[in-house]
Parts: structure tokens; sequence; C-alpha cells
């Protein structure tokens, strides 16, 4: 019942991420941060299979720093796109894969274009102009078809948002509670409040 | 629909010509029923004259993408010269065969002209068993109403112009009746001395 959405725009990408740490039909937590500041300028949100995803984002997010700190500079969105996708695909084949869907959204300063890219347990990577995983992914995208362009400012982003998580609120079973929401772009990673 | 060969979809179809070959693929990745992303080039550049399609599992596209970058790096470091589309194929085929007991879910199409400018094309399946085709070749979830319209569209010594009307015209035809593929396709024609590549507009549901 877990459910992401990522939104690029003119300059900046938002992610977004239900707040729900939920076990079988209980929910156990309602401000869970399910995202992950992975460098300055890339943020990554997390869902799956419970142990799995904290310690496979663990990893991911020490060795992006890893990176970093060894060679003074920060993967660009799109490589630490690649790194990560070949490390859930390299998983994917042993006895105990990690089944952890992601969606990255970061800003790439030597382009100054935002990127957005969708990943899924089974190391599928796609370059997208909006995503969304999980059951919302069903409600959300028709909405993110209709309504998205790549010029939009980011209130216009964030009312894209609103109008998804509205969609889930009157026709998803569910009550996925707040949402949890960052933007990157040539600032950096800040956290805002719908 | 469990399958995991058709989970996210897509198709490949790749026809022979006179002096030249083409190349053509979709550009639909989908989770089941759910289109994710309609940008997914399958068709790859391998050397200026031959282009490798794969279609299947996404993941496994992308894995082997890299593996055969690799091989091939090495290839022509080693030989020092470009590998023919003849080599590639059985390249192609032992990198699929080493994983014979858990294979890679792909399919590989493979097209080029070698370098006395001859048309090749081969298609493979999921564990390297190559099939070296005299007209056309083709893979994917659409890959038996692609046959239907090779079989009626392809003729034998098409030029690059023609070649390139009929190849368009069997993959839309086939992307039609097939609900995992299509949003647009991606062609190649490769010539002696160019490739046209076009994209192509189709129905987008």
């Amino acid at each position: 019942m877990e459910c992401s959405f990522g939104i690029t725009g003119k300059g900046y990408t938002i992610i977004a991420s239900d707040s729900n740490a939920a076990r079988s039909i209980v929910k156990m937590k309602t401000d869970e941060d399910k995202q992950k500041v992975l460098s300055d300028h890339l943020v990554m949100t997390y869902s799956g299979e419970s142990g799995d995803t904290l310690q496979f984002s663990e990893y991911i997010e020490r060795n992006l720093r890893l990176y970093g700190i060894r060679n003074h500079v920060e993967l660009r969105p799109r490589a630490a796109a690649s790194w990560i996708r070949a490390q859930i695909a390299d998983s994917l084949r042993t006895r105990n894969a990690y089944q952890v869907n992601l969606l990255l959204g970061g800003f790439d300063l030597p382009t100054s274009e935002p990127a957005l890219y969708w990943v899924d347990y089974l190391g599928t990577l796609a370059t997208v102009p909006f995503a969304a995983h999980g059951y919302g992914a069903f409600f959300a995208l028709s909405t993110l078809d209709r309504y998205h362009r790549p010029d939009m400012s980011l209130e216009e982003g964030l009312d894209l948002l609103r109008r998804c998580i509205n969609e889930l609120k009157t026709r998803f079973i569910v009550d996925l509670g707040t949402f949890k929401v960052r933007v990157v772009d040539r600032e950096g990673v800040r956290e805002v409040k719908l | 629909m469990s399958d995991i060969t058709t989970l996210n979809g897509g198709s490949c179809i790749a026809f022979k010509g006179k002096n030249c070959v083409a190349i053509a693929c979709d550009l639909r990745l989908g989770n089941q029923a759910l289109t994710v992303a309609c940008n997914r080039d399958k068709v790859f550049k391998i050397t200026d004259k031959t282009y490798l399609g794969m279609t299947g599992l996404a993941s496994d596209v992308d894995t082997l993408r890299s593996a055969f970058r690799y091989r091939l790096n090495m290839y022509r470091m080693k030989e020092e010269r470009e590998i023919e589309p003849e080599t590639f194929a059985h390249l192609v085929s032992s990198t699929l065969y080493e994983k014979r007991f858990g294979p890679y879910f792909i399919e590989p199409i493979i097209a080029g002209l070698n370098s006395n400018n001859e048309p090749f094309i081969a298609a493979a399946d999921l564990i390297g068993c190559l099939n070296f085709a005299k007209d056309f070749v083709v893979t994917g979830t659409a890959s038996d109403k692609l046959f239907g319209m090779a079989e009626g569209l392809w003729e034998p010594d098409l030029g690059p112009e023609e070649l390139f009307e009929s190849i368009s015209q069997a993959l839309l035809g086939a992307l039609e009746r097939d609900a995992l593929s299509g949003w647009g396709a991606i062609v190649r024609v490769i010539t002696p001395d160019k490739v046209i590549e076009r994209t192509l507009q189709s129905r987008q549901d």
C-alpha cells in the first residue's frame, strides 16, 4: 500500500512519498521518512520489503557518500541511477534479492536539467518526466499524463502533485495520510510542506 | 501474464534489402498492462554498420547492453578493427549460452552490413540459438503479428527507401494488434555510406 511520486518541471524535480510504516493490516507509524538525500542534488524514495528497503537505501547512501569523499565530486544523477540499477540487477540473481522500488530525483548541474528515474526491484531503469510507484501509479498516471508539461513552474508542479494525492483520497480505499515532499533544484534539496 | 519475458512488453524487427538492412523497434516500456515510459529505444549501435535489438526483460536488456559494450571494447583493442556482424552474432550467442541454466530473459536480433557491404541479419533465442535468416527476423511480444506482416510485406532486393517503407508498415501493422508494444517506433536503415534514422508516430493507446 506504499506510494511515491516524482514530477519534473522547469528546473526542478519534486519527489513525494507517503509516510506510513505498516505491517500486514496494522499501521505502525505515520511519520516515517521513506526518502534518502543521496547528495546535494539527488534524492531517492524507496518502497518495498521493509527490511530490504532500509538495508539497501543505506548501502546506496553510504557508497555514494564514499564516492564523493574519494573523488571530490558527486556522481551525476544519470551515473548514480545506472550504478544503483546495477546493484539491484546484480542482487536479482542471488538467493535473497533486494525487493526495493525506487524513484531517483535529481538536478544535473552541468546541463541544468532536472532528472527523474524510475527503478523497480528487477533492475528496470526508466528515464521519465513523471513517475509513480505502488497502487498510486494506477490512479495518478492518467492525471499526470493529462496535466503534466515539461515547462511547469514549481507552484504548478506542486499543484499537480496535490491533484494526484487528491485523486487517491477520493478513489483509493486506503488512506495514505500525509506525504513527505522534497524538491531538488539548482540550490539543492529542500523539504516542502504541501 | 506473470511471464517474465512479456512483463515489460516491446518488439523488434529487421529486414534484409539490397545492399542495405533495416532494423526497427517500438518505444514502450511497461509493467504488465501499465505503461511506465514511452521512450524506450530497444536498438543499440554496435559499430557504424551493425545494430543490435533486444526485447524481453528490460533489466536484462540494460545488463546485456553494458556486457556487450565491455566485450566489444575488448575485441576492438585486441584485434584493432571493428567486429563483423557475423562475428558479433556469435559473440551474442556465446554470451547468452554462458547462462544456459539461468538465462537472461531477452531475445536479440542483429542487423548489419559486413566489410564487403553485404547485408546480414540474425536472431537468437534466450539461450543463444542463432537463426541466420535470409529475409527478415522478429522478436518481442508482437512477434507472431510481426511474422504475419513481414511475410506479406517483405520482398527481395528492396532499396533503402522501399525497405524503410515496408519495415515501417510491417511494424506499425503489428503494433496495432499488440497491447504490450507501441507508443511510437524508431526505424534505422543501414546503407554502405550512412544510417537513416527516423522516428515514427503511432497510436498512443
